[in-house]
């Protein structure tokens, strides 16, 4: 059956421990061909054709592809596309790319598990002939490309057996390694550089695009633009005896010509200037510094500087602008400042943005602006820049020579039209890192079948709560319903149920559907577009609760008396049939209607009188009401163009919905901590350092209000009585406020902190989970399964006693949710732009906060907010104060003024709302109206007039504070 | 995940077995002249040798009417692991391991042959990669036959422990000191395959009670095979011996 011969795998790790691993060889592997009249293959075993036939010109015959590590990590995107077919991965190369990039492992395994891509992976590394051993002193790599070859020149010989001659297919190697391919040659393999091979493939139009132009950067010393790189041991060297620093790059999002550098020792980030201080790092880069001596520390320039417009070819101008900064300004504003002198690890990522043609006609070399200012422009090599010009596009890095002034690309794919709504949503995904690519074969494997129906034997394993009269609230158009209530009288008390739908019913550990939601966390809200966690079929039907169907939930149920105490808590798996699936505003006119005396109508009356109770408890507990302007757009139905922009109702069903999701979340987050002390996923909502309030509360000073923030008990409380009675948006406007000054609230397993650092600040409790929304949040997923498994309801696995998991799945939980409100932010602005493409309007504004060359305004109309930008030659800025001064006029945070609002489209990628001054009028900054409305001819013009200004205020200086988004 | 990784797409394991498999099993009794039996046994990498004593009379303290005592005493070399390491003879996790292993081994002996007698087994590890235990079991039961001590049935120790293959579950067999080290449950054996019964079974974590008995399953049909595998070496053993061993010690 097998053969048992042992290889001994020596590897040393860290100082001298020899690692000893066995290493079994077999005799029956299968080679995967069709063409192979050896091996035993059953017909599903069969992945590459008997006649593969030949799309390069350079080979007329028929022949499978084997390819080195270094082709699959430069040139995925080529592999991506469908052109090539029946191609061998070797197990050596695969675990080489596991080992050095494991998001181009994983989309090689994507390709792999497409059938109609005829890919084979084949175990050479335990097949008894195509093994080859380390040589003393040969390197891995060397013995890997060794292997391959064996590999390569073992599948030639093998499909030769029985078969006559010229008819089977050949083996042809894809290696951009001179030396690998020269010894190909002389051991008897067809070997081709990927570019040549590549370049031949007849019938597929802008598969050359797609090569990576993968040069070795530092070997181009001839004309070097940038000094070179140090090597990884000379770096290593100089980061011990200290000479060198290691750090993350940053590039300034306004001067392309700096960045910075947080290093460790060193209070502030180490300022980088000028092309040769950068020296071709990226943001997000690992460098490694050199840092100057004191006396060469400077202030950062103050001054916004983007990349010329024209391709100025591979030199690099003056940087005289930049480096005559005065060294004259006050010591607080000094930055250490210093040099990449090498890269230690490149993060580069593919990048959304615009092609801008090379104006030379039939010129193949093109400039690429990514959408993200950080990044500098990228050079490619297309044929198709036509078409591409007028199209967001994703570009891939490859590498950045010593002799380019840009770094070199390479086109990966069209997002759609410039404009175009989905094109701007894919641009919005790839920018936030949000997976939303279809859901694989494999994921789709995992679904129950369509016409799914609740089996009876699962009925009887659980409690049948389809009598009961549940009936689900949410918000109009939802159709990924997860939550439903019920309440019911019995006796002198009240039972209360809230029912969630049964995700991990369907969701199984371990499989590929659990893993791509997990990898997913969320689904990502925009605009217009739902990018679900889970496949539709679940989200939208099984799982989600709606009305009149028989579904499965994991129920939470209470036993309360009057004045919503609770005096038991049940949990299990039950079975309900929602009576009803209802909008808030549906679910309020019910309950204020009082002639509907039906199940429903008292049902929500009887858990809206507890919720009340419920809530005024918490409230009394020192839980926060915080506002946060929410827009909500009306999206015409067909177009999906934004038609109008609202700010949110809050009605009394809203809180009431929530205020039973709270109490389950704090229910279920008791049970799961006590059963799993150091692996049960919690949340918790940290204190905001006081520091956080020091603007907040001197601009509340100075409204008259002395706000207490020691505790959130106290905070609550002085919120509640801040009320100017003449101006009732004050108050929320407080709370706006008070919300920007929070900490972010974070999932973590119970075992990383202690039982007092579990506390959520916001809701002033001491413990808190999320258990409400497995359909669209997986932290969800992961607390059914706890709840499950200390119930004894389903099979607990091993991943749920792993506390090292659980903070592992936290991180990335946490990442997600983050770029997924940012996503979700972005499609709002993106929306807004749309909205107020051809419009202008004028409308009253309040001031959030003052910058020191702007000021931050709400229209709370809308609930858009935005910077006001002032002219710092009409305006002073009091920083001790937090004031902008012109004149007689002082603006100052809670102002009331009046502003226009338009549409600055200047820069395709960067479209902005402007806000104009209007009132208080202050000649020469405010917006005048007479100008606009002397003449209807007068209107064409102002347009124009507008954007002369609106680019000055590109150039004023920028912002020193970032604001807090 | 638990090992995820533990499985590859094609279903082999990270050393190239598939998941019923065993390591290779290499052993030779009569090993030393000296004790009564002795045995080596290689289990892949995990390198273990037993040593026999006995029965002979028992100490007082220890004597019972009831038959005979089985004294076991387990260590582990200096140089057993990849790091060198002093282990006292006696300590904690060595006593745990005597009394494990002297709980398989008297289910096997046929004890109540031998009232108020004693059999000493000393088990050296040599090399340790996983299963060091297993190995034990097999190697001490080898020593036993060697030494001539009438027993029930073979004792054979194996492990198993679960990975999933896609959403497959699929337990592996006979599991080393990597797969031991990604962090999966394991679970240990120690069995008479011939007659079915279980002497000892130990779990390292705590494992569902669904997939209790599929691992179980596989680790038991690892025991049979094992059986199969010590029982071929006793005969070609004893076939040897009369012919050569024999002639060179006389
Ligand atoms: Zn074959």
């Amino acid at each position: 059956m097998w053969t048992t011969k042992t290889f001994l795998t020596k590897t040393k790790r860290g100082n001298v421990l020899k690692i000893v691993r066995e290493h079994y060889l077999r005799d029956d592997l299968l080679c995967g061909s069709a063409a192979c009249n050896v091996c035993p293959h059953k017909d599903d075993e069969l992945v590459l054709d008997a006649n593969p036939e030949s799309i390069c010109g350079l080979f007329d015959y028929n022949h499978y592809l084997v390819l080195d590590t270094n082709v699959v990590l430069h040139q995925i995107d080529v592999l991506e596309e469908d052109a090539l077919k029946n191609v061998i991965i070797l197990q050596t190369v695969l675990e080489e790319v596991k080992h050095q990039n494991t998001a181009i492992f994983q989309r090689l395994l994507e390709i792999i598990g497409n059938k109609k891509r005829n890919f084979y992976s084949f175990v050479n590394e335990h097949h008894k002939d195509t093994y080859v051993e380390r040589k003393p002193g040969e390197k891995q790599n060397d013995r890997n490309d060794r292997a391959i070859r064996k590999a390569a020149s073992w599948y030639a010989s093998h499909l030769s057996i029985k078969n006559m001659a010229e008819r089977f297919p050949q083996i042809v190697l894809l290696s951009d390694d001179e030396n690998n391919r020269k010894l190909a040659q002389e051991e008897g393999i067809v070997a081709c550089s990927v570019k040549d091979y590549i370049e031949n493939v007849n019938g597929y139009a802008g598969l050359t695009d797609k090569l990576s132009k993968n040069v070795i950067p530092e070997s181009c010393s001839k004309d070097a633009l940038y000094p070179a790189h140090l090597t990884p041991t000379q770096i290593h060297a100089g980061i011990r005896n200290g000479k060198l620093h290691q750090g993350t790059f940053h590039a300034s999002r306004d001067n392309f010509l700096e960045g910075n550098v947080t290093v460790t020792g060193y209070e502030k980030s180490i300022l980088l200037q000028g092309h040769i201080g950068i020296n071709r790092a990226i943001d997000g880069d690992i460098v490694a510094i050199e840092i100057f001596p004191q006396e060469e520390w400077r202030q950062p320039s103050d001054i916004v500087l983007e990349d010329k417009a024209e391709d100025p070819g591979d030199f690099l101008e003056e940087e005289s602008q930049l480096l005559n900064t005065k060294k004259t300004v006050a010591n607080d504003d000094i930055c250490p400042t210093g040099k990449v002198v090498g890269i230690i690890r490149r993060k580069w990522r593919q990048y959304c943005g615009i092609l801008m043609p090379s104006k030379f006609p039939g010129a193949t070399r093109h400039l690429f602006t990514p959408a993200e200012k950080r990044i500098p422009r990228v050079r490619i090599e297309t044929r198709q820049s036509d078409i591409l010009a007028s199209q967001r596009i994703l570009v891939a890095l490859d590498s950045w020579p010593r002799n380019s002034r840009y770094p070199l690309g390479h086109f990966v794919r069209s997002l759609g039209p410039i404009g175009d709504k989905n094109a701007e949503n894919e641009v919005i995904l790839l920018e936030h890192d949000v997976p939303h690519a279809r859901f694989s074969e494999a994921v789709l494997a995992c679904l129950p079948p369509d016409d799914w129906t609740i089996p009876e034997e699962e009925i009887k394993k659980r409690v049948d709560l389809r009598s009961i009269c549940v009936c689900s609230v949410d918000p109009p158009g939802c159709t990924d319903i997860d939550d439903a209530l019920h309440a019911r009288r019995v006796g002198d008390r009240y039972e209360v149920g809230v029912h969630i739908a049964d995700v991990t019913h369907f969701v199984r550990p371990h499989s590929a559907l659990d893993r791509e939601a997990a990898a997913r966390a969320t689904t990502v809200y925009l605009v217009d577009k739902r990018i679900d966690m889970v496949p539709d079929l679940l989200s939208s039907n099984l799982c989600s609760l709606r009305g009149g169907e028989e579904r499965l939930a994991f129920s939470c149920v209470w036993e309360m008396d009057e004045n919503a105490n609770v005096l038991s808590t049940k949990f299990h798996k039950s079975v309900i049939k929602s009576r009803a699936a209802m909008t808030y505003e549906e679910a309020q006119i019910a309950i204020d209607t009082t002639s509907r005396n039906d199940e429903v109508a008292t049902s929500l009356r009887t858990l809206n009188a507890l919720a009340k109770k419920l809530k005024q408890r918490r409230l009394d507990n020192g839980a926060l009401l915080l506002a946060s302007p929410e827009i909500r757009f009306q999206v015409d139905s067909e177009t999906h163009e934004p038609l109008e922009v609202q700010a949110k109702r809050i009605l009394d069903t809203n809180s009431m919905v929530e205020e039973f999701m709270l109490l389950a979340n704090v229910s279920v987050a008791e049970r799961v901590a006590a059963d799993y002390p150091q692996s049960a996923l919690l949340r918790r909502h940290p204190a905001p350092p006081p520091a956080n309030f020091h603007t907040f509360l001197k601009a509340a000073r100075r409204q008259g209000f002395e706000l207490d923030v020691s505790t959130n008990k106290s905070f609550s409380k002085s919120l509640n009585e801040a009320v100017i009675p003449e101006r009732p948006f004050f108050n929320t406007l407080l709370r706006i406020m008070a919300t920007r000054c929070m900490q972010q609230a974070v999932y973590f397993s119970s075992g990383s902190k202690t039982q007092e650092e579990y506390y959520h600040y916001g809701l002033a409790c001491p413990i808190y989970t999320h258990f409400t929304s497995p359909i669209r949040r997986y932290a969800d997923v992961v607390v059914h399964r706890l709840l499950a498994g200390a119930l004894g309801a389903d099979a607990t696995h091993a991943a749920l006693l792993d506390a090292r998991a659980a903070q592992a799945l936290c991180d990335n939980l946490n990442y997600r949710h983050r770029q997924a409100q940012l996503a979700g932010r972005a499609s709002v602005a993106l929306n807004t732009h749309i909205l107020f493409k051809n419009r202008e309007e004028i409308e009253s504004a309040v001031v959030l906060a003052v910058k020191r060359n702007a000021l931050q305004v709400l229209i709370p109309k809308y609930g858009l907010e935005g910077p006001l930008y002032l002219p710092s030659d009409k305006f002073l800025y009091n920083e001790e104060e937090n004031i902008q001064i012109c004149n007689d006029i002082i603006l100052k945070t809670f102002d009331e003024l009046t502003v226009r609002l338009t549409l600055d489209s200047t820069n395709l990628q960067h479209r902005k709302l402007v806000f104009q001054l209007v009132t208080p009028f202050i000649p020469g900054v405010s917006y005048e109206k007479e100008k606009a409305d002397d003449d209807k001819m007068d209107v064409e013009i102002v347009e124009p007039k507008t954007n002369v200004k609106k680019r000055k205020e590109v150039s004023e200086p920028k912002k020193k504070k970032k604001s807090k988004k | 995940m638990p090992g995820p990784d533990l499985l590859s797409s094609q279903g082999l394991r990270l050393d190239g077995r598939r998941p019923n498999e065993l390591r290779r099993i290499r052993c030779k009794l009569g090993v030393f002249t000296q004790p009564d039996g002795s045995a080596y046994l290689e289990q892949g990498n995990t390198k273990v040798l037993a040593a026999v004593y006995g029965p002979h009379q028992a100490s007082k303290s220890k004597s019972s009417v009831e038959g005979v005592v089985v004294n076991c005493q387990y260590s582990m070399a200096t140089f057993s692991t990849g790091e060198r390491k002093n282990r006292p003879r006696g300590d904690r996790k060595s006593q745990e391991m005597s009394l494990h292993l002297r709980q398989a081994l008297t289910a096997a002996i046929k004890t109540e042959l031998y009232p108020r007698s004693q059999i000493d087994i000393y088990i050296e590890v040599l090399q340790a990669d996983g299963g060091a235990y297993c190995a034990s079991v097999n190697a001490a039961t080898l020593a036993l036959v060697d030494a001539g001590v009438p027993l029930r049935a073979y004792a054979c120790a194996c492990s198993a422990s679960m990975a999933w293959r896609g959403a497959e579950p699929a337990p592996l067999l006979d599991v080393g000191h990597v797969e031991e080290a990604a962090g999966g449950v394991v679970l240990t054996v120690a069995s008479l395959p011939s007659t079915g019964n279980i002497a000892l079974l130990e779990l390292s974590h705590r494992l569902h009670s669904d997939y209790f008995e599929i691992v179980l399953s596989r680790a038991m049909q690892g025991c049979r095979d094992i059986e199969i595998i010590l029982d071929r070496a006793v005969r070609e053993h004893l076939a040897e011996g009369w012919t050569k061993q024999d002639i060179v010690t006389i």
